[in-house]
């Protein structure tokens, strides 16, 4: 069983970025389940949501928090200095930053594995959200598949198309060219 | 062909309504509602459910609404949360004494103050002697069978039923959800058939006042159709399966040949205890799982068979009767008490308001359980600062000030 949390702000689409994961993922067969912390959301106040993925052989699934999940995504940078993201998370497991800075840069231990892509950057080109407030789950998740390979990148544009309810083919650009242009550093 | 979606628990009590074919659908749309309603007015404006949607002022009318729209001989249906629930209660009890199989869905959540979004069984067990049929979902895909299921029995023993879906846990997490064929559905749910119908050309009185000399028996016929509705569910739990492809049973059981220790668990934090059984099996102790998912009627004979000669027996329950124990380990005490081989039970009070009730909780309570020598009533699971364990003996509970001096 993979668990995975995704650290956004409001407004970003963390929520729909796990739904948009499970989706990939329950579309090539696996047992999924995706939740958000539920809270108080306002836009730009941190949002977290969550993900289950199967792996073949689990047979039994439970209910209950995730508190050490294998893999990240951020969607903020700015939030791995004020809302503690890297908590609870497995050795080994990949931060996937929305940033434009170098994986290296962001002073992330070595026990973890760090891809960053320009989420904002894409968004913006493809017009998704505001320039200021760009709506950046697609392409972080485009990042993610690139990192992890859980789910494929087809899976996952089949999953967009699934779950965002605008500019689909917009996101499906965004997803792919972040899946492109991903930077990856491999630590451990 | 049934389809497999990626659904919340809301949204399936959604589908589970418009599956069943519900005529009318009456709810109050504002806090504490969940989403069920707001897929079911999306559904019914679309044309895609051909029912009747109502919006009222609160739960009380809405569950008035459901009980004009099936005395009609509509098949209705509600749903709430909560406090919903607790303002609902007066109009639980005439769609009981009416007679009317009107079926809802409880999204499970603590009772205010303080507020809360998050689960725990007091609402609904709050109405536990209303006389509506309760189920536990432990699933997204029971929180839509299950509302077919109820209508089902509901519509044989003139009986309203209530299914039970843990806030947040189920209601707000998205898993697969197979939906059903509707003709499948259809020919498992004929259409329903009242006894009597809202007729001008035929008037008659409903709900009028009942002297000593016919209400005693009104009740009567109310209990004798609840004890039959504990058979009428095997039976429409197994055609369920024959129809719809998964039979539901009012207990589940597992790991259960051999244990000596079974830990009972109802809702969706059972996910958590059946792997924590499965865990404990590997470190060689005898343990299973029984689920709970009829409430009412409460399958005495099925719990009395299936826990006599165990060793322990340790009861986790979501809520709390305060004063006296979990509710579940009280019911279950209460079904033993008497009989040949009763098992000593263990009452755990766990996951009050939301509190996560992991994996590790429940192999908590089995550390817990195997060493303590005496069952309690009411042992805290997770309660900050606090062991597992009963009630503190040196609680500094503050007196209440003499009454001049709160003056």
């Amino acid at each position: 069983m993979i668990e995975l949390r995704i650290h956004g702000r409001g407004g970003q689409g963390a929520v729909v970025a796990s739904k948009t994961l499970a989706q990939a993922a329950f579309q090539a067969g696996r047992y999924v389940q995706s939740y958000p912390d539920y809270g108080v959301e306002r836009r730009g106040a941190p949002v977290v949501a969550f993900a289950r993925i199967a792996e073949p052989g689990d047979d039994l699934f439970v209910r209950q928090d995730i508190r050490e999940p294998h893999h990240l995504l951020i969607l903020d940078s700015t939030l791995l200095d004020s809302a503690n993201p890297l908590a609870g998370l497995r050795n080994g497991g990949w931060v996937v930053v929305n940033t434009s800075d170098p994986p290296d840069s962001l002073g992330i231990v070595p026990r973890f594995r760090v891809a960053t892509v320009d989420a904002s950057e894409i968004a913006r080109r493809h017009q998704l959200g505001t320039a200021a407030q760009p709506v950046v789950n697609t392409a972080i998740l485009g990042a993610f598949v690139r990192a992890t390979s859980i789910v494929s990148l087809d899976d996952l544009l089949t999953a967009i198309d699934h779950e965002v309810p605008v500019k689909v083919e917009e996101n499906r650009m965004a997803a792919t060219e972040a899946f492109e242009q991903t930077q990856l550093e491999v630590t451990v | 062909m049934p389809e497999r979606l990626l659904l919340t628990g809301n949204h399936a009590a959604a589908y589970g309504a418009m599956l069943s074919k519900a005529e009318v659908i009456s709810a109050y749309p504002i806090t504490p509602q969940t989403m069920i309603v707001e897929l079911l007015s999306e559904l019914t404006a679309s044309g895609r459910m051909p029912a009747k949607f109502i919006t009222v002022e609160s739960e009380h009318s809405a569950m008035a609404a459901c009980v004009g729209a099936s005395s009609a001989g509509a098949r209705a249906y509600t749903a709430t949360s909560g406090q919903g629930l607790a303002l609902m209660h007066e109009m639980l009890h005439w769609a009981v004494g009416a007679r009317l199989p009107i079926v809802l869905t409880n999204v499970s959540r603590a009772m205010a103050p303080g507020w809360s979004i998050w689960c725990d069984q007091n609402d609904i067990l709050s109405q536990r002697d209303v006389g509506w049929m309760m189920l536990f979902a432990e699933s997204v895909q029971e929180a839509q069978d299950f509302i077919i299921w109820m209508y089902r029995v509901a519509e044989q023993v003139f009986l309203p039923g209530m299914v039970g879906m843990d806030a947040f846990i189920l209601s707000h997490t998205a898993e697969p959800l197979i939906v059903h064929d509707q003709d499948a559905v259809d020919a498992y749910l004929p259409k329903f058939e009242p006894l009597y119908d809202l007729d001008p050309a035929q008037p008659r009185a409903y709900g009028g006042l009942v002297n000593r000399d016919h209400y005693f028996e009104l009740r009567y016929k109310i209990y004798e159709n609840m004890d039959r509705a504990g058979q009428l569910l095997v039976e429409a739990g197994e055609e369920f399966g024959d129809v719809l492809g998964h039979k539901y049973t009012p207990l589940e059981g597992y790991l259960l040949d051999d244990a000596e220790y079974v830990f009972v668990s109802a809702g969706a934090m059972t996910s958590n205890v059946r792997q924590a059984v499965r865990d404990m099996r590997e470190k060689g102790i005898k343990a299973g799982l029984l689920r709970v998912i009829a409430f009412r009627p409460f399958p005495i004979d099925g719990i009395r068979s299936i826990l006599a000669g165990r060793r322990k027996v340790a009861v986790l329950d979501r809520n709390m009767s305060a004063g006296h124990s979990g509710i579940f380990a009280e019911e279950i005490r209460s079904a033993l008490l008497g009989q040949p081989d009763a098992p000593p039970v263990y009452g755990y009070i766990v996951g009050i308001g939301g509190r996560d009730v992991r994996v590790e909780t429940a192999m908590d309570i089995c550390d817990d359980v195997l060493v303590r020598e005496e069952p309690e009533m009411a042992l805290f699971v997770g309660v900050k600062g606090l062991p597992i364990g009963p009630l503190r003996k040196d609680a500094s509970i503050r007196p209440l000030q003499p009454l001049e001096v709160m003056r």
